[in-house]
């Protein structure tokens, strides 16, 4: 039951918080932000109970579950279950919904309390995701998230809003459909196979079918997951969609929503189809490795601070592209790792551009330069997370990407090979971004107020997150190793054989 | 006559009654409530006289008319959506000058009209139904006598529907003339034992098939749907809609469930190109619109080629998709139109996409709802829309109808882009809004309307199973 309160307080703090907003603007921020710590203190109390000590007993698989009957005519339940990997994406959920609502405590004065009602609804939403266990569900969940987004962009953006937020929902729309496509064909092959219609997760697990069926019931998944993640060809909508949001729809995009995509590919695709996953992978890989490269020159090339930072997420989620599909345990670590960290990381860099952009009214780095001087708090903030995002020793992100990089080592050498050429254009267009906005001549002249105390306390949350992560991963690792070992399992060439037969 | 048979047609005398009751009324007293409250009155007598036929039905009432679970879910479904447009129609007509009472009794007899479609076993009663609907229709299209778009559109339905009609008669004629009867089920069988001659049976089919086509308004037979709707009153553009359309498709529903899925590959063939042409047409057409009216229009010619696409797919989820998706669409289009009649002025309807600039902060409610309804016409979760589209790919994917099913998944990438449109521009800043559109006084019981539709819609959404269940006894029972 609890798995069910995480989901309805959101949603229903974000009714309350639409209500109260069109008469008390600060009173609205105050019941999102309690919403959300309440739920936060909700998931920490339940989850540390599982975790705690860092010792981890794999005897059970969800250490929460929920079940009830919802359409039965149809097989549909309302089933959530927590585990490992979901617990810790729940956490980070929470984390940055918090720090959303703080980063637009002052950007955000026209029709707040319908602003917020969307921002909690996509918290909901993405909850929901992160716990479903039935496909019907998750399904659900998985579009109720757009709706909320697209008012986020669409109402609340910058200049050219319209254009991004139709784009990303059209992006996202479309292949969710296709998803949606493949999850019938699944319940529909496991229907012929059975004789039972359902929409379960663990009963749909290791459904037998053709290899060629497989893969392209696998192939719906795989898109819509990597339109979401994005990778190479599937990200277009993401620079449009990062730029043109306001400040906590960023952060909830680059920190949460892409993630959603990993975590579909870690939690359905590859466990439902783990054959057709794995003769897949030298395609995925390629297509990770591409993205890794291609986004970091893009990245290098933009002139607008939010979009490079955009465009190194793209970059960012070909090594987690890249991890999973090398199928062991080093790599999906990584991959964990680097949602984790990644979503702190970048998370952070969009909150900071943001909190620029309401002080200088823009975000073209050709007009900005030597703002260090002026606001030298700014500066050194800007700069850990540049660091923390071209992987320094001692930040969460490097333990990610090394940890990527050793296991798809083990996978192919080459795609490695050309992946960690990424690093490289990591550091360039980390430095690059300094460069632009806080080094060199102040030609411009600004004088800009310094990071205020609530904007330090925002920035200090994050830093600290990515320090201890990047000293000490060893809990995130130990959460989420039976569910790597899992997958490490069923993608084994024996293990595969053995299912065959 | 016996005592089951009056009981079992009870539901369409009390309609018919009430529309002889209104007109009455009003040669004493000419008034807008009263004749709100007679036409209330007889849907809600019927609706309840239709728990008294579900305990005789199945009853056959002479050759025409056929009594039975899927009928009876049809009729409440009918009559509950003439109640909604009446009560849209109240508050609609009540900011115009003219006499109002005529419209209740045109709808009465018009919904009458439907409920005998949706009853009906024999092509005499289809004929029959088919033109106390369309002739109805004819008077309510010109309703508002004093704008010529409306008289335009009145003409325009006028010829092509007499057209149309024509050709279904003329099938008629054809097949009795080969087969010898009239009767849906002894045609079936007759069909079915051969010793005919195929070409003028093929024929004839193919003419009835124009004129339940041109109802249904599927490409190429689509051409007068986007004139009429707009030209039409709002309220009479929802029930054009909704009631009409629905009651055709119980009628192809019946034809379907009693061949059995037994369709020739040809049709078929024809029936997928008939559903995907309506799809595209219908989207990209709309994408060209700046007329909320006819966008809407256009994306009608789509929604009935998405249910077209459940038709094909046939298989065990058919009937059940079929159904869900017309509520679904019906709840909707009734809910989308009701909202052009809830917000238009005096001075002319609220049917420029720029009327709606700023709606989202003007009027909160009724944006809020508008919103609703668009997402559950593009089939977003939580709305009833959804379900009818998960329904739709269900049946598709059952039966491994890729080539529909791409189709649709197309257009709903299509459709997204001018429901986002409309959206877009309710929350748009309000500069660019043409004065006399806007209502300046809130038509309450169009209001409630549509804001029980709001919550009918998304709890069909949330909670579908019952209404599943309700649909699955009705189709089964055939």
């Amino acid at each position: 039951m609890i798995l069910v309160w995480l989901i309805l307080i959101p949603l229903v703090g974000g009714v309350v918080a639409g209500f109260v907003g069109s008469r008390n603007v600060s009173a609205c921020r105050w019941i999102s932000l309690v919403a959300l710590a309440l739920d936060a203190a909700l998931a920490i109390g339940m989850i540390s109970q599982h975790l705690g000590g860092f010792q981890y007993e794999s005897s059970k698989v969800w250490f929460e579950e929920f079940r009830a009957s919802w359409i039965p005519v149809l097989g549909i339940s309302v089933h959530l279950g927590l585990d490992g990997l979901s617990s810790l994406m729940v956490l980070l959920t929470l984390f940055l919904g918090i720090i959303g609502v703080g980063a637009s405590w002052s950007e955000i004065q026209e029709r707040a309390g319908f602003f917020h009602f969307n921002f909690l609804w996509i918290i909901a939403g993405v909850l929901g995701v992160f716990l479903a266990l039935d496909l019907f569900l998750f399904f659900f969940f998985w579009e109720i998230m757009l709706v909320p987004m697209y008012f986020l962009i669409g109402i609340w953006g910058h200049e050219n809003r319209q254009y991004a937020a139709v784009k990303f929902f059209i992006f996202t729309q479309a292949s969710g459909l296709l998803m949606l496509l493949s999850i019938l064909a699944l319940v529909f092959v496991h229907r012929a196979g059975t004789g039972t219609l359902t929409f379960d997760y663990s009963e749909l697990l290791g459904t037998q079918m053709l290899p060629a069926v497989a893969t392209w019931i696998m192939l719906g998944f795989f898109i819509a997951f990597t339109v979401k993640l994005p990778a190479f060809p599937f990200h277009p909508w993401l620079p449009d969609a990062h730029t043109e949001a306001p400040t906590a729809g960023s952060i909830v995009l680059a920190g949460i929503l892409l993630k959603t995509g990993a975590y579909g590919l870690l939690r359905f695709t590859v466990p439902l189809f783990p054959e057709a996953a794995r003769s897949f992978a030298p395609v995925a890989m390629t297509l990770g490795v591409i993205g890794i490269i291609y986004a970091a020159l893009m990245a290098f090339s933009q002139s607008d601070l939010k979009r490079l930072v955009a465009y190194t997420s793209v970059s960012h989620m070909g090594f987690v592209l890249l991890g999973i599909y090398s199928f062991n345990e080093f790599a999906l670590q990584g991959v964990v790792m680097q949602m984790i960290c990644h979503g702190l990381s970048a998370g952070a860099q969009f909150m900071l551009v943001g909190a620029l952009y309401e002080r200088i009214h823009t975000r073209d780095m050709g007009k900005m330069g030597g703002l260090w001087t002026t606001a030298p708090a700014f500066g050194v903030a800007g700069m850990f997370f540049a660091m923390a995002s071209l992987g320094l020793p001692g930040l969460g992100n490097f333990i990610a990407e090394f940890l990527i990089l050793v296991g798809s080592f083990q996978a192919s050498v080459p795609a490695t090979t050309i992946a960690a050429l990424g690093l490289v254009g990591a550091t360039v267009y980390s430095l690059w971004f300094m460069r632009g906005a806080f080094f060199g001549p102040n030609e411009r002249g600004w004088t800009i107020v310094d990071l205020n105390a609530r904007e330090l306390v925002l920035i200090a949350a994050f830093v600290i997150g990515l320090v201890w992560l990047g000293v000490y991963p060893q809990p995130v690792l130990n959460a989420v190793a039976p569910v790597v070992q899992s997958l490490e399992k069923m993608t084994q060439p024996v293990t595969a054989a053995l299912l065959r037969s | 006559m016996t005592e089951a048979q009056f009981v079992a047609l009870s539901p369409l005398i009390l309609v018919g009654l009430a529309a002889l009751v209104v007109m009455l009324a009003a040669s004493f007293k000419r008034s807008n409530g009263l004749a709100l409250g007679l036409t209330l009155a007889g849907f809600a007598a019927s609706l309840v006289s239709l728990a008294w036929a579900a305990k005789v039905a199945p009853v056959q009432v002479t050759p025409l008319i056929l009594i039975d679970r899927l009928a009876l879910f049809y009729l409440g479904l009918v009559f509950l959506t003439g109640a909604a447009v009446a009560l849209l129609g109240h508050g609609y007509f009540e900011k115009r000058a003219g006499y109002r009472d005529e419209f209740y009794m045109l709808l009465l007899m018009a919904t009458l009209g439907a409920g005998v479609l949706v009853a009906t076993t024999h092509f005499a009663a289809l004929f029959i139904g088919l033109e106390l609907l369309t002739i109805s229709l004819y008077a309510l299209v010109g309703y508002t006598r004093t704008e010529p778009r409306s008289l335009e559109a009145g003409l325009k339905y006028l010829v092509l529907a007499t057209v149309s009609t024509s050709f279904l008669l003329f099938g008629v004629a054809l097949l009795y003339a080969e087969l010898g009867t009239m009767e849906f089920g002894k045609m079936v069988d007759l069909i079915r034992q051969g010793g005919h001659r195929e070409t003028l049976v093929n024929g004839a089919i193919a003419l009835v098939g124009i004129g339940i086509g041109f109802k249904l308004a599927l490409v190429p037979l689509h051409m007068w749907t986007p004139d009429v709707y707009e030209g039409a009153p709002a309220p009479v553009t929802a029930f054009v809609a909704t009631v009409s359309k629905g009651a055709m498709t119980a009628v192809l529903l019946r034809l379907y469930l009693l061949v059995g899925g037994a369709i020739p590959d040809s049709v078929m063939t024809l029936l997928s190109v008939i559903a995907i042409l309506s799809m595209f047409v219908g989207n990209l057409l709309a994408l060209l619109q700046d007329n909320v009216k006819r966008i809407l229009a256009y994306s009608s010619i789509a929604h009935l080629g998405y249910l077209l696409v459940a038709f094909i797919a046939g298989g065990n989820f058919a009937p059940e998709a079929v159904t869900y998706y017309l509520i679904a669409y019906m709840a909707t289009s009734l809910g989308t139109f009701g909202m052009v009649s809830v917000i238009s002025g005096r001075e002319r309807e609220a049917e420029e996409l720029r009327d709606y600039a700023g709606l989202f902060w003007r009027r909160p409610f009724e944006a809020g709802v508008f919103a609703a309804m668009l997402m559950s016409l593009a089939g977003i979760p939580l709305t009833a829309g959804f379900i009818g589209k998960f329904y739709l790919l269900a049946a598709g994917v059952d039966m491994g109808a890729w080539v529909l099913l791409g189709s649709v998944v197309i257009n709903s990438a299509l459709g997204l882009f001018y429901y986002l449109r409309i959206v877009a521009s309710m929350y748009a800043a309000e500069t660019s809004a043409k004065p006399g559109a806007a209502a300046r006084e809130v038509a309450l019981l169009g209001s409630a309307t549509l804001a029980a539709l709001a919550l009918c819609l998304i709890w069909l959404g949330v909670f579908p199973a019952g209404l599943i269940t309700l649909i699955r006894s009705a189709v089964l029972g055939v």
